[in-house]
C-alpha cells in the first residue's frame, strides 16, 4: 500500500482520504457521488482551430502552438533533402574535390514551440548541413569556429588521425580556423559531430549532421543499376524521393534527460506539415541517430515494411521486410520502401519508443498521387 | 523621499548592469490546487520568479499535451493561472505534469492518486458537515462529557487533569507548528512560509495574551473558552488541509482512521472541562464551547475544498499555533496560582504525570492516524 502513495502522505491526506470512506458510511447518498470518481473521463478535443495544419490523428496529445521556423532560419521539412554538395572542381590527377565551408555558431533556437535552447550550431542549423559527395571524392572542409568554445568537425569516415577531429587532433579554438582533407570512403550513411571535450554537451548543444557518401557505379559493376540509383542527380536517383532524417533530442533544462524529441529538431513538426510522397515513387531515408542520454532510439513505419541497409556501406539490404529498427547512439542506415500498392492517405512514422514518440518524435507521411 | 532617490538612481543609471551576465532568470512556479474531472485536469500555477514565467508546453506523464493556460500570457511574479490539461487520466493511479518554460527550464508537479474532485456547490458542502463534525465537534463532546469525573476529583487529580491539558496543548503546539511550517514550505517561495508562520504565530499570541489578561489572568469559564478558541483555530487549519486533500483527491484508507481522528480529539474535550471542574456551567455553555472548538473543522472543510492557496491554509495553522501557546501559558498560570508555592507545583507528581500523560495520549492515539 505505501509504494501506492508519495513519499508525501501526512494525517490531513489519510484523513480526507477516510472521509471519503468514512463519509459515505455516515451520510450516505449525499457523499457518496463525490466519492465514487471512478468514471475515467474522455475529455473531448477543444481544439477551436487552434492549428490549421492539425489532424484528428495525434488528438491532443500534441505541443501547442507552432515553432517560429524563420527566427530560427530553418525548416525542418526543407533540411529534408537540403543536400550541400560543396564546390566542386577537378584536382590534376583528375579527381573531384569537394569544398565545404563550415562555421561553429552560438545560436537560441526555438526546439518546441515557446521553448528556447541555447544552441552550439554547424552553420546556423539543427541538424548541421547535410554533406553529401561520392565515393573518392577528395573533400576539403573549412571550418571556422566563431563559437564560444573549443570545436571540432569528427567524420564518421576514413581517415588519417591528423584529421580525426578530437581535442590535439583537429581541433579549432574560438576564432581559429582548421581544414579537414580527407577521401570520401566509404559510401554510406554517416554523419559528422563536434568530438571537443565534453562530448555529451558538445553533441547535445546541436552540433551534429549527416554525412552521405553516394557509391561511385564505375566501382561497384556488379551492381551497378543500385549503385546508380544511390547516386544523387543520376537519372536513376531521381526516381527516388530522399529525405535525410537526424533523430535528436534536447534537454532544455540540462538534467540528462531529454524534454524534446524529434526528427530534424522540431517536436511533431511532421504531425502539423506531413511530408507528402508520391505513391509511385519509391522512398529513401537516410536516418541518424545522434539522441543523447538515451541508449537507443528507434523507427517504426506504419501500415508497411521496409528493407534496411545498416550505415548504408552496402549495396544489399542488411535486413530485409522489417517495419522497426534500431539505432544506438551513433549509429545511422538507408531505409528504403514504397507505398505503391496501398491507398492514398496518411501513414505515420515514429519511434517505437512510445515516450520518445509521445515526446515529440512521431511524423506522416501524406501518400497522394502527384507532389503538387 | 530618500527611498524614491535611491529607486530613481537604480532605474536610471543602472549600477546594476555590470553584474549582469546574461544568466537565463530564475523561475519558479508551485501548484495551488489540483482539480480532476471529466475534462481532464486543472492545475492552479502560481508563478515566483525574476521575470515573468512563460509556460510554453505541458507534458503529462512524459507525453506533451495540448492546454489552456486561463488567463494567458506571461505571469508576473505572484500571479496565478489555471491550466486546463484535457487528459484522460486514470482512476486510482498516478499522473505527473511538468510545465516546460520559455527558458527550457521544467517545474514537475505529481498526482500521486488521482481521484476525482468533489464537485463545488451546495450539496457537497452540506455533505461536508457532518463530516466535519464527526472529526471536530463529536470527540470534543464526548471529551467534555468527562466533566462529572473531573469534578469528582480531589485537589491531586485537579492537578493532574490541568497538567495534561498542558500535555496536549503541548503536543497540538508542536503538531500545528510542523503542520504549518510543512504546508508553508510548499506555498510559493514569496510567501516566505517559515518567516510567514513564526511571525503569524507570535502575533496571534500576543494579540491574545493581551486579550485575555485586560481582567487579570483568566480562570474558569474564560479560561475554557480560550482553550477552546486555540483547539478550534487548530481545527480550522486541520480541516483546510483536509478540505484540500480533498479536493485534491487523496485515497481512500478506511473509517477507522476517521475515528482514530476523533478518538485523538477526545482528549480535547477533557482540556476544555479541566478549568470548569470548581464552577457548574449550564449545558448550553457546554455547547457553546463544543461548537467553539469542533466547528472550525466544518468551516476549514469548505474553505480547504473552495478556491485558495497553501499559503492560506499555512496562516490558520499559525493563527492556531499562537493561540494554542496563549492557553498553554494561560492553563500553566492557573494550575500555579491554584497554590501557595506557585510554579514549585510544577515538580509535585500528579503535574508531571498529568503532563507526561497528556502528552502520551495525544501521541499515541495520532498513531492511528499517521502513516
Amino acid at each position: 500500500m505505501g509504494g501506492w502513495f508519495g513519499s508525501r502522505l501526512s494525517r490531513r491526506s489519510l484523513v480526507s482520504g477516510s472521509i471519503l470512506a468514512g463519509g459515505t458510511a455516515l451520510v450516505g447518498s449525499a457523499a457518496r457521488h463525490a466519492a465514487q470518481g471512478q468514471t475515467v473521463p474522455h475529455p473531448t478535443a477543444h481544439d477551436g482551430g487552434h492549428d490549421a495544419g492539425d489532424h484528428s490523428t495525434h488528438g491532443n496529445m500534441i505541443t501547442v502552438g507552432d515553432v517560429d521556423l524563420a527566427r530560427n532560419g530553418f525548416d525542418p521539412s526543407k533540411l529534408l533533402s537540403d543536400w550541400d554538395t560543396g564546390a566542386v572542381s577537378t584536382l590534376p590527377d583528375g579527381r573531384t574535390l569537394r569544398s565545404f565551408e563550415i562555421t561553429a555558431e552560438d545560436k537560441a533556437i526555438e526546439v518546441a514551440p515557446g521553448v528556447s535552447f541555447p544552441a552550439w550550431t554547424f552553420n546556423g542549423r539543427v541538424p548541421g548541413p547535410t554533406l553529401r559527395a561520392t565515393e573518392g571524392d577528395r573533400l576539403r572542409i573549412v571550418f571556422r569556429n566563431y563559437g564560444s568554445h573549443p570545436h571540432t568537425m569528427h567524420f564518421h569516415g576514413i581517415h588519417s588521425a591528423r584529421m580525426d577531429g578530437v581535442p590535439g587532433q583537429g581541433q579549432a579554438m574560438p576564432g581559429e580556423e582548421f581544414i579537414y582533407e580527407f577521401d570520401a570512403l566509404p559510401f554510406g550513411c554517416h554523419l559528422y559531430h563536434c568530438h571537443a571535450q565534453p562530448l555529451k554537451r558538445h553533441i547535445h548543444k546541436g552540433m551534429y549532421g549527416a554525412f552521405i557518401v553516394d557509391p561511385d557505379p564505375s566501382r561497384h559493376p556488379e551492381q551497378e543499376p543500385v549503385a546508380r540509383s544511390r547516386l544523387l542527380g543520376s537519372a536513376e536517383n531521381r526516381r527516388w524521393q530522399e529525405f535525410v532524417m537526424v533523430m535528436n533530442g534536447f534537454d532544455t533544462n540540462f538534467d540528462s534527460e531529454n524534454e524534446v524529441y524529434a526528427v530534424n529538431t522540431v517536436p511533431h513538426h511532421f504531425m502539423r506539415h506531413p511530408i507528402s510522397i508520391e505513391r509511385g515513387r519509391p522512398v529513401r531515408i537516410y536516418l541518424v541517430n545522434v539522441l543523447e542520454f538515451d541508449l537507443i532510439n528507434s523507427f517504426h513505419l506504419h501500415a508497411n515494411f521496409f528493407d534496411y541497409f545498416d550505415h548504408g556501406t552496402t549495396l544489399a539490404p542488411t535486413l530485409r521486410t522489417v517495419d522497426t529498427i534500431m539505432q544506438c547512439q551513433g549509429q545511422r542506415g538507408i531505409i528504403e520502401f514504397s507505398y505503391g500498392e496501398h491507398e492514398l492517405g496518411q501513414y505515420m512514422f515514429h519511434a517505437h519508443q512510445s515516450e520518445f514518440a509521445e515526446l515529440g518524435w512521431m511524423g506522416m507521411f501524406d501518400v497522394v498521387e502527384a507532389v503538387s | 523621499m530618500g527611498l524614491g532617490l535611491a529607486i530613481a538612481w537604480l532605474v536610471i543609471a543602472d549600477p546594476l548592469s555590470p553584474f549582469n551576465n546574461g544568466a537565463p532568470p530564475i523561475e519558479n512556479l508551485t501548484v495551488e490546487r489540483t482539480v480532476l474531472d471529466s475534462d481532464g485536469i486543472h492545475l492552479k500555477i502560481r508563478a515566483g520568479g525574476s521575470e515573468p514565467v512563460v509556460i510554453a508546453q505541458v507534458q503529462v506523464d512524459d507525453a506533451y499535451w495540448r492546454f489552456v493556460q486561463n488567463p494567458p500570457g506571461p505571469l508576473p511574479r505572484l500571479a496565478a493561472a489555471w491550466l486546463d490539461i484535457p487528459y484522460p487520466w486514470v482512476h486510482g493511479e498516478t499522473h505527473v505534469v511538468k510545465a516546460v518554460t520559455s527558458t527550457g527550464a521544467a517545474f514537475t508537479f505529481e498526482i500521486p492518486v488521482a481521484v476525482a474532485s468533489p464537485p463545488g456547490g451546495l450539496r457537497p458542502m452540506l455533505a461536508q458537515v457532518p463530516l466535519g463534525a464527526f472529526v471536530g465537534i463529536v470527540p470534543v463532546v464526548i471529551g467534555l462529557a468527562f466533566y462529572p469525573l473531573i469534578r469528582g476529583t480531589g485537589r491531586r487529580g485537579m492537578d493532574f487533569v490541568l497538567a495534561m491539558t498542558i500535555g496536549l496543548l503541548g503536543f497540538l503546539l508542536v503538531d500545528t507548528l510542523a503542520e504549518a511550517f510543512e504546508t508553508g514550505g510548499r506555498s510559493a517561495p514569496a510567501f516566505q512560509g517559515t518567516a510567514m508562520v513564526v511571525l503569524v504565530a507570535a502575533l496571534s499570541f500576543l494579540v491574545l495574551f493581551a486579550i485575555g489578561r485586560r481582567g487579570g489572568a483568566p480562570t474558569g469559564l474564560v479560561l475554557a473558552t480560550y482553550i477552546a478558541l486555540g483547539i478550534g483555530l487548530h481545527n480550522l487549519g486541520e480541516g483546510m488541509a483536509i478540505g484540500a486533500a480533498f479536493t485534491a483527491g487523496a485515497a481512500g484508507l478506511g473509517t477507522f482512521l476517521v475515528l482514530g481522528f476523533a478518538l485523538h480529539n477526545v482528549t480535547e474535550g477533557i482540556g476544555i472541562a479541566a478549568p470548569l471542574a470548581e464552577r457548574r456551567p449550564s449545558l448550553i455553555v457546554f455547547a457553546g464551547l463544543a461548537l467553539l472548538a469542533g466547528a472550525p473543522a466544518v468551516f476549514g472543510l469548505w474553505l480547504g475544498s473552495l478556491a485558495y492557496g497553501l499559503q492560506w491554509t499555512a496562516l490558520a495553522f499559525a493563527v492556531g499555533a499562537g493561540a494554542i501557546l496563549q492557553v498553554i501559558v494561560e492553563v500553566g498560570t492557573y494550575l500555579a496560582t491554584r497554590h501557595e508555592g506557585g510554579g514549585a507545583v510544577w515538580l509535585s507528581s500528579p503535574a508531571i504525570g498529568g503532563f507526561a500523560a497528556g502528552l502520551a495520549i495525544m501521541y499515541v492515539t495520532a498513531m492511528l492516524v499517521k502513516i
